[in-house]
């Protein structure tokens, strides 16, 4: 249903207004923003290839979550970890996998991440410390912690981010992980994306109390800031992931974001769960590739030949990759009983 | 499929010993967690405590809180926090006190543990070990007396284990702890006083190898875990009326040892399949397929199955023990089988 209580952009990202004292110089933003324009340009060809029965299964689009993934990973170390989600296009190329290796998973074809045999929502990269999307919406906070448990056991200073979005605090394993990561002092930060819906529900139908107060009752350190404003997600990371490099334990990050699409690129019909106003509104005030553009800008750090020219490179990278896996090769029949076991 | 055997046989080069199941499993646990310190324990009272079985008793004074870890009663937290720091280097030995709580690990274990590596097309390993129990007529009544064998054994990426002896827990659980797979490992809880012969020393015995525990030529009982003894036993009583009995082991239900089950019942003409779990599409079910299948031109009777009835285990004695096969019932099916009734 539609729900009454659905708050409008402002009111719901309030919880930071201003972005914190930082010293990052005009290239790494730059790179933020370069790296956020990659994920949305990714995303709209996921849609054509998907709406145009190019790729097969589910697409869930991460567009208008970019300044998450992108503030997030960029605070990480390439031998961090992170765990994603079903919605985990953006985490991934955010920790740094490559377009065309993505594009052939997506595609199910055979030089994708997995082999094709992971799909969209299993997309794993070792090598940048992705640890696998998860079509279980909380089932990656178990191993998120254990491998934070891991880090600190074999004594590195590795930290786990665990994406997930609101409808994983409906899960019960969140709330026993995170219990533990408390009572271990786990270098793990939980990262809640909350763009207000579970699916096709508004999470205010389906989470009780506050979110945050969910975190803070296990002693965890937790935050809830604006999702949108990468000049605030970035640097409060960078604060947390110190911290749990140092030893000084887990942190909740809960960001307030909005999903600019459907569930799935399918979910179409919407104004059923979600008035029309209500997306517009977050695309044209809070989008976070325009906030940091128009930022960077007021600042004399960007300007219109910029832009143009980082889109360029970008769409040329994203469509040699669409390329790259539309003539990529299927596995090989024989693939289908390899990897089962070790 | 190709399913490889990551540990080969290594025999024990060292004395034997009579000692318990128990302590064959802790035996087994210390001199791998001796050999690799990557290896850990987590679960709900195996430090001090030592289980309430006190199978890990002593393990924490030799390896201290950091490798013998007290969990909160989070049987999907553990299996989790198991799984994750499997995909990052160590080995994780994670506790779940009794068969019954999987349930609440499952996803854990089915959707997570059992399939990154091949979602991930190869690249990922979870070299996580499950260790539970199994096993009725402790009167512990029906949420901590099931034998759930076959659901993990339905999944494919879980190796699933199933010793009977003292002999086999140790050089299993070796074996166990050393794969690269998720592994579920099921102790049968009223058999941790069983005694029997084990060497010292390091002994490994691979996955996927039946063990004949007593010769036969009438017909053949493939017995798991509880119930080998139960079928040895049955096998004394159908000698005295000159039966010659076969007791086949397959030791894991994945992978299948399937040449020697086909092999033993080719031989006897005659197949009966007892086990612990439920009997409705119980694992029983599974093995007779396969022997109806490899032996059918040899068999002389259809294939038999006896698992435990299809009941929640009821707390009352005279009831529960009516729930799980006994020597005197084996015995009887076997008989029937033989033609001797």
């Amino acid at each position: 249903m539609l729900h009454p209580k659905t708050p409008d952009a402002q009111s719901s990202t309030v919880a930071s207004v201003h972005a914190e004292a930082t010293t990052v110089d005009r290239e790494q933003w730059l790179h933020m923003y370069e790296q956020m324009l990659k994920i949305r340009i990714f995303e709209e060809h996921v849609n054509i290839l998907y709406t145009t029965a190019k790729m097969p299964g589910l697409a869930h689009l991460y567009s208008g979550e970019e300044a998450i993934a992108v503030g997030v990973c960029s605070a990480l170390r390439r031998d961090d970890y992170i765990t994603s989600t079903h919605r985990g296009h953006g985490h991934c190329l955010a920790k740094g996998a490559s377009v065309d290796l993505m594009f052939a998973e997506l595609l199910g074809k055979e030089p994708g991440y997995c082999k094709g045999k992971g799909g969209s929502m299993h997309i794993a990269d070792q090598n940048t410390g992705n640890l696998g999307a998860n079509a279980i919406v909380a089932g990656s906070t178990g191993i998120a912690t254990g491998a934070a448990f891991s880090s600190k056991m074999r004594g590195t200073d590795q930290v786990t981010v665990c994406f997930f979005g609101d409808g994983a605090l409906g899960q019960g394993l969140l709330y026993e992980v995170m219990n533990m990561a408390s009572l271990w002092k786990l270098p793990v930060i939980y990262v809640c994306e909350n763009n207000l819906y579970n699916e096709y529900t508004h999470y205010l139908e389906t989470t009780a109390g506050e979110i945050s107060a969910r975190a803070r009752a296990f002693g965890i350190l937790t935050e809830e800031i604006d999702g949108q404003d990468i000049r605030i997600v970035y640097p409060t990371m960078q604060r947390l992931v110190e911290r749990a490099r140092h030893g000084e334990g887990p942190a909740f990050l809960l960001c307030n974001t909005y999903r600019y699409h459907g569930h799935h690129v399918g979910d179409i019909q919407r104004a059923y769960y979600r008035a029309k106003d209500e997306e517009e509104q977050w695309q044209s005030e809070r989008d976070p590739l325009q906030l940091l553009a128009k930022w960077m800008t007021d600042q004399q750090l960007l300007d219109a030949p910029t832009v143009e020219q980082i889109e360029h490179q970008v769409r040329a990278e994203i469509e040699a990759g669409v390329a790259f896996a539309l003539n990529a090769p299927y596995p090989e029949l024989d693939e289908v009983n390899q990897d089962v076991y070790a | 499929m190709f399913m490889p055997n990551t540990v080969a046989e290594q025999k024990p080069r060292e004395g034997v010993r009579i000692i318990t199941f128990g302590q064959a499993i802790r035996e087994a646990l210390a001199e791998e967690m001796r050999r690799d310190p990557s290896i850990f324990i987590m679960g709900e009272d195996v430090a001090e405590a030592g289980t309430p079985f006190k199978v890990l008793s002593g393990l924490v004074e030799e390896f201290g809180t950091a490798r013998v870890i007290d969990s909160p009663i989070s049987e999907a937290g553990i299996t989790g926090i198991g799984v994750g720091s499997a995909m990052t280097g160590l080995r994780p030995i994670i506790d779940i006190m009794f068969g019954d709580f999987l349930g609440i690990a499952m996803d854990q274990l089915f959707n997570q543990a059992a399939k990154v590596h091949y979602m991930s097309g190869g690249k990922l390993k979870v070299p996580l070990l499950l260790r539970t129990t199994l096993g009725a007529t402790r009167r512990t009544a029906a949420q901590h007396s099931q034998s759930l064998h076959a659901w993990v054994s339905h999944i494919p990426g879980l190796k699933v284990v199933l010793p009977s002896t003292p002999y086999d827990a140790k050089g299993l659980l070796k074996t166990a702890i050393r794969d690269d797979n998720p592994v579920v490992f099921f102790e049968d809880k009223m058999m941790y006083q069983l005694k029997g012969p084990v060497p010292e020393g390091d002994y490994t015995i691979p996955f996927g190898v039946a063990d004949i525990k007593r010769i036969g030529t009438d017909i053949t009982i493939v017995a798991t875990s509880s119930m080998v003894q139960i079928a040895l036993a049955a096998a004394d009583i159908l000698a005295q009326s000159g039966i010659s009995a076969e007791i086949v082991d397959p030791r894991t239900t994945v992978p299948l040892d399937t040449a020697t089950l086909i092999a033993s019942a080719k031989k006897t003409s005659r197949a009966l399949v007892v086990d612990e779990g439920y009997e409705q599409y119980g694992i029983t079910a599974e093995i007779a397929s396969v022997i109806a299948d490899g032996a059918f031109y040899y068999l002389d009777a259809p294939v038999k199955r006896i698992g435990a009835m299809n009941v929640p285990v009821p707390f009352s004695p005279p009831l529960e023990d009516m729930t799980v096969p006994t020597a005197i019932s084996v015995a009887k099916v076997a008989q029937t089988l033989c033609g001797r009734v």
